[in-house]
């Protein structure tokens, strides 16, 4: 598969909407390996539904199953929306960036090397507390978040009720309530991540002002350091975290040299990941 | 500040410098996160109504994972699965039979003697290839597509992490990881699936346990061996009526016993090799969730029975080419396969198989599901071979036809078929497994521990209990 560039100013004027007919107009185009515009990384929890979520978009059929661990392998499929098309990359299911074991691993890889245009985190309404703890952790080092608030239908069963409204202004980001298993709010997430996309809608993460002084000098100079050592690196910031965090698995990569073998191959081409800086 | 670092090295001294220095403030990175979060969520979220769903679930786990119930509700459950498989498998596979192997066998015999192809093209073909495939889609095809189904609505209801709830605490004494429950359970389909879904454990000692022990998991390869063997030499056994329950109580046996491999070799192993404690984890039990029936019905018999069919076709293809090969090509008047069946029949006899057995297994590798078709088309060349029966026609319209012919020609015991179905259960992985072994592993030694290590057990198992037998005089 092959990224094509989308010229920004060419987004003006496109997709006519109407209410409710976004998946009238959408393609699931399934594992074909043509060329893509944008790039949709689904993750999310465990078992929150991003393997249903991918179904419905691409129309692939990846198994879904009711437990924790069902996917441990990234899955591509591609779907065409107004007249872009979209690969949309299905991702183990992690509780947070920090990962400990190598499905958690593939997941983390792609949201922080594979440089999606668009993230969109799948998260349980029936466990917002702690699906958030992820939702906050994807947004440090995304700008392009969208919040998939699914399994709406479980919550309202359960007798919860869920402010998206709210819950976007407080994350800065849109949040769309779904749910994938019947196809309720698919037509608005469609929606959302092509504005995102297109750059029609611009969302600003509310991020966490936590770095006190000393700690945020270290933060600064060990991502200069990162920046000055692997020039276009995605998200060197994270990395200098980690380090200073003392997280082994990071300090491996960095000393065996596979924290640049981490950024190749995530979009399959190894000169695209590094090749300059700007998104 | 210093300057910056211009190695690999030097970045990391740095960083170990600075987190010196930093002390404990670097972890309020996350806990800020997580403070934010519970903030944000008890501003969104309200509860109005009642949570009815939660106490259904709740009764629910109060059984199904309760400490008394657990276990025997679980082995009861894969008991009614085998059951609804063994029972309703047999009709479909009789008229898969009548249709493939007795219809379009005879019609394509025809066909080519009507066009004067020459004999071995005739038999290359239609004794070779064809049959190979006709036999794994009969005996294959309608068990898989009963199974499946039942597998996945289970696994769409939520009940398998119930399930490594349940063994958690065996598997902690056995120092493995809880988690291998879940790979376990997937082995039951197929062991790569198995091994790759070993990804979800993070420990790697623990992790080589649950790929090194995945092949105890009778993969659906094995399930029709197991429940053919069964329904020919176990459910034989008693009067009509109680034969699908005598033979899934065999093949359930099997299954148990194949988890107790599990469990026992995990303990072996961390004793003496891989050394440990098991670690510790957190799993969700999710909801239980109505399955949807129709959707499961579609993928798992498009999806996932289609495409296992399919591999084992296009295994069993070359794989009829190569027996029919072999037992056409002489050297010095008698076939490749009768000479490999000769020699391989004192090592056979002496671990209580045969040579068609361990022959088969050996053509096999690539795919479990072509050892049946394999044994019954060398047991047919070489018993004719040998004239036993010279007249014998291939109609294996029922499981007793087939019976007729191991124990007529291949001159197989109640023994044989007990030692083949435990030899099923130990046996080396089949290729594909092997290699998502290596590639899951990167490890040659511990690649070839997987694969040889149930193979070494298998033949102790069947060989003592030969010995056992005939000792007490019983064979």
């Amino acid at each position: 598969m092959e990224k094509i560039a989308v010229m920004s100013e060419s987004n003006q004027a496109l997709h006519p909407m109407c209410d409710g007919c976004a998946r009238a107009q959408l393609i699931k185009m399934g594992i074909n390996s043509g060329k893509w515009h944008f790039a949709v990384a689904l993750a999310g929890n465990p078992n929150t539904g991003k393997s249903t979520v991918f179904n419905a978009l691409t129309g692939l059929r990846q198994h879904t199953g009711n437990w924790p661990g069902k996917t441990v392998t990234r899955m591509e499929g591609l779907y065409k929306y107004g007249e872009y098309v979209y690969k949309l990359v299905d991702l183990p299911g992690t509780y947070s960036l920090l990962a400990t074991s190598e499905d958690e691993e593939i997941a983390r890889n792609f949201i922080l090397f594979g440089r999606p245009d668009v993230t969109v985190v799948v998260v349980d309404a029936t466990r917002l507390e702690r699906n958030l703890n992820l939702a906050y952790q994807v947004m440090e080092i995304a700008d392009r978040v969208v919040i998939d608030l699914n399994l709406i239908d479980e919550a309202e069963r359960h007798g919860l009720e869920i402010s998206a409204r709210q819950l976007s202004r407080e994350l800065g980001v849109p949040v769309v309530p779904t749910a994938a298993r019947n196809g309720r709010g698919i037509d608005d997430l469609i929606k959302i991540v092509s504005d995102m996309a297109t750059g029609q809608l611009i969302s600003r993460p509310n991020r966490l002002k936590v770095y006190d002084s000393q700690f945020g000098q270290a933060v600064g100079e060990v991502t200069r350091s990162i920046e000055s050592l692997y020039p276009g690196l995605p998200n060197a910031r994270w990395v200098a975290i980690r380090l200073l965090d003392g997280d082994e698995r990071i300090e491996k990569a960095v000393r065996t040299g596979e924290l640049l073998n981490m950024v190749r191959g995530q979009n399959g081409d190894p000169a695209f990941a590094l090749q300059g800086t700007a998104a | 500040m210093s300057e910056q670092a211009t190695t690999p090295e030097e970045l990391l001294s740095r960083a170990d410098a600075l987190r010196g220095e930093l002390g404990d403030s670097h972890s309020r990175f996350i806990e800020d996160i997580y403070q934010q979060a519970a903030e944000v969520a008890d501003k969104v979220v309200s509860q109005t109504g009642q949570a009815g769903r939660f106490n259904l679930d709740r009764a629910l786990d109060r059984v199904l994972t309760s400490p008394v119930w657990g276990l025997p509700i679980m082995v009861l459950m894969l008991g009614v699965v085998l059951w609804l498989t063994i029972s309703g498998a047999n009709i479909p596979s009789g008229w898969l039979a009548t249709l493939l192997l007795d219809w379009v066998y005879n019609w394509l015999h025809t066909a080519f003697q009507a066009i004067a192809a020459p004999w071995w093209i005739e038999g290359f073909l239609v004794d070779g290839v064809y049959l190979a495939v006709a036999w794994v889609t009969s005996v294959m095809l309608p068990p898989m597509a009963i199974f499946f189904p039942l597998f996945t609505l289970l696994e769409d209801f939520g009940y398998l992490p119930r399930v490594a709830f349940n063994l958690d605490r065996a598997f902690a004494k056995a120092g493995a990881h809880g988690k291998q429950a879940l790979t376990m359970t997937m082995g039951f389909g197929c062991n790569a699936a198995g091994v790759i879904a070993t990804r979800i454990i993070d420990s790697p000692r623990e992790r080589l346990l649950a790929i090194i022990t995945n092949n105890f998991s009778l993969c659906n390869g094995r399930w029709p061996t197991q429940i053919l063997i069964a329904t020919i030499f176990i459910g034989a056994l008693v009067p009509p009526v109680w034969s699908a329950t005598a033979s899934m109580l065999a093949v359930l046996g099997v299954a148990v016993l194949g988890v107790g491999l599990t469990f026992g070799v995990s303990w072996g192993l961390t004793k003496t090799v891989l050394k440990g404690e098991a670690s510790t984890f957190s799993l969700e039990l999710p909801p239980y969730r109505p399955p949807q029936i129709l959707r499961t019905l579609y993928t798992s018999v498009i999806d996932r029975t289609l495409i296992v069919l399919w591999r084992a076709v296009t295994m069993a293809a070359p794989a009829g080419a190569v027996i029919w090969l072999l037992g056409n090509i002489d050297i010095s008047g008698v076939s490749i396969a009768e000479h490999l069946v000769t020699f391989l029949d004192p090592i056979g006899w002496f671990v209580g198989l045969n040579g068609v057995i361990l022959l088969a297994y050996v053509v096999a590798i690539p795919a479990n599901e072509i050892v049946i078709p394999t044994i019954l088309m060398l047991t047919l060349m070489v018993g004719r071979a040998a004239g036993a029966d010279a007249g014998v026609m291939i109609e294996f319209d029922t499981a007793r036809e087939t019976a007729s012919v191991l124990v007529g020609l291949g001159g197989w015991t109640l023994l044989t078929g007990i030692n083949l179905m435990l030899f099923s259960l130990m046996h080396n992985p089949c290729s594909t497994t092997i290699m998502t072994i290596y590639q899951e592993t990167k490890s040659l030694k511990w690649t070839t521990v997987a694969t040889l290590l149930p193979v070494v057990m298998g033949l102790i198992t069947t060989g003592a209990i030969t010995w056992i037998a005939r000792a007490l005089h019983l064979v």
